[in-house]
């Protein structure tokens, strides 16, 4: 009860300061099953993609988050395993026998939708930092799961890095089409097109 | 309310009914199907009722009313230019300082008529401390450039934008407590102008008056609605403190730097590559989009209200 008031709230608050507009340019908002994966310039970012989706598909959408960063605190794990329903990945990969992909594989093998962020980390330049590999082993385990970029503009002006206040500037989110593993492809080629296929959504932007 | 302020929105109400009915008709006879232009205009039609509604709905609250109604007016406009206009990091300060401090603060001196204030609060004190926040981060690059983007849209979005309201400031012999028609006056005025211009060049338009900045702007446009909008605004003059000829007048000003507006904001939409400002209103852009005529006809109107009549 608590948690959905929250997201409500948060969700409300983050389309009420930036107009969170969402183009659907090569895809169309269904409760198909996805994996959505997006530019990362800002802590923001998951929240924004996940409130321009429509209420339906939000229940069933879970980002993917660092637990190095979302398990700090009582306020940050009560945020993300409650209110967010995010899946926590280990980025250090404290056990060298587990697999950090596994948290993934579970949800997708449970039915839901993910939010990733194939760079990694935080990105403070323009354009786009190399792909993690996690997103093509996802991609080559679940085939019948789309997988679709989604660029979002101009929310790292919205919150800088290392600022408190956000301003109130104008986001748009373009998710473009589902990109679709090839039989023969090999894991750098895939990436190197996943990553085409969001810069390109970059510029049709406006 | 008084006679005079129902009485004009009665009248616009029907004005709003019969371009409904046209449109209607128009995309009636069109038959089913998309229409692009006739879409567009019952779009446009559909979004003219509902700013219509809120600004009488603002004019039920009186000066207060006004002042917030046109706050927020300048932070949509100004959340539009900024989104547009590339700024850096560095910059951050400065953008905070205009969301947060200059648009409140200049709302706050018009709501309490603080002439003395208001008038140079901007053009003066943001212009000089804009770029002191910039400079702060010690980010050279294209720093002319950047400072100067933020104080236009301060000037364009805020500035210009309350001078509307600013004309509830003004104490005018003989027409006390009517400001607010006053304000009606010059947004009907400029809005028509563009309606007519709109319309005339939709009907008669041959040559592209700046083919290189507005291609659907014409000549036949320009003219037909300025001198139609002109007329409309003489015959208003029963609802401001002018003369026929004197409102007449006014109305020709407005209308001129309104088209002039267009042009400028025009021109920066396309160094920008975009075709509107924003998206918030159905069928005409964004807010700028519909203001950037007003913008330009505001403070000139103002401050030449004041001079003669204040």
């Amino acid at each position: 009860m608590l948690a959905s008031l929250i997201a409500f709230f948060i969700t409300s608050a983050a389309r009420l300061l930036t107009g969170a507009r969402a183009l659907w340019l090569g895809s169309t908002a269904q409760a198909v099953q996805r994996i959505y994966y997006a530019n990362h310039s800002s802590h923001g970012d998951f929240v924004l993609l996940w409130a321009s989706l429509p209420a339906e598909l939000r229940k069933r959408t879970r980002p993917v988050a660092g637990s190095d960063y979302w398990m700090k605190g009582a306020l940050r794990s009560f945020l993300i395993q409650r209110v967010f329903n995010g899946v926590l990945v280990d980025r250090q990969r404290s056990e060298p026998s587990s697999n950090p992909l596994q948290a993934m594989l579970d949800a997708l093998e449970q039915g839901d939708s993910l939010i990733v962020f194939p760079e990694g980390t935080r990105n403070m330049e323009d354009g786009l930092l190399p792909f993690k590999s996690g997103l093509y082993h996802m991609a080559k385990a679940r085939p019948d799961v789309e997988v679709i970029p989604v660029w979002i503009a101009n929310l790292n002006r919205v919150m800088p890095k290392g600022r408190a206040l956000p301003l109130p500037l104008l986001c748009t989110l373009s998710f473009g089409a589902p990109l679709g593993l090839d039989e023969e492809e090999g894991k750098d080629a895939f990436l190197e097109r996943a990553r085409n296929a969001l810069l390109a959504l970059a510029l049709e932007e406006v | 309310m008084d006679r005079n302020t129902l009485l004009l929105f009665a009248g616009i109400g029907g004005l709003l009914l019969l371009a409904s009915l046209i449109g209607w008709l128009l995309k009636y006879r069109a038959g089913p199907g998309p229409q692009p232009v006739i879409d567009n205009l019952n779009a446009r039609i559909n979004a003219w009722w509902v700013m219509v509604l809120v600004i009488g709905f603002a004019f039920l609250f009186g000066y207060t009313g006004v002042v917030v109604l046109f706050y927020c007016v300048s932070f949509y406009a100004l959340r539009e230019f900024m989104t547009l206009t590339p700024t850096r990091r560095s910059d951050y300060p400065a953008l905070v300082a205009a969301f947060y401090f200059a648009l409140p603060m200049q709302y706050l001196l018009i709501g309490i008529g603080w002439y003395g204030l208001f008038a140079i609060f901007i053009p003066v004190y943001l212009f000089l401390l804009l770029p002191i926040l910039s400079s702060l981060g010690g980010d050279t690059t294209r720093f002319l450039e950047r400072t100067s983007k933020v104080q236009w849209g301060l000037m364009i979005a805020v500035y210009c934008i309350s001078s509307v309201p600013a004309l509830l400031t003004l104490e005018i012999a003989g027409y006390e407590g009517r400001n607010l028609l006053l304000i009606a006056w010059l947004v009907i005025v400029v809005q028509i102008s563009d309606v007519l211009q709109y319309v005339c060049g939709k009907l008669a338009g041959k040559h592209k008056i700046a083919p290189k900045l507005s291609p659907s702007k014409t000549v036949e446009g320009f003219f037909g609605g300025v001198a139609l909008a002109t007329l409309i605004g003489a015959s208003l003059y029963w609802i401001t403190p002018f003369a026929f000829w004197q409102a007449g007048l006014f109305a020709l000003l407005v209308c001129l730097l309104g088209f002039a507006g267009g042009l400028v904001m025009s021109a920066i939409k396309r160094d920008r590559g975009v075709k509107d400002w924003g998206h918030m209103i159905e069928g005409h852009g964004g807010m700028l989009d519909r203001l950037d005529s007003v913008c330009f006809a505001a403070p000139v109107f103002f401050h030449m209200v004041r001079y003669w009549w204040g």
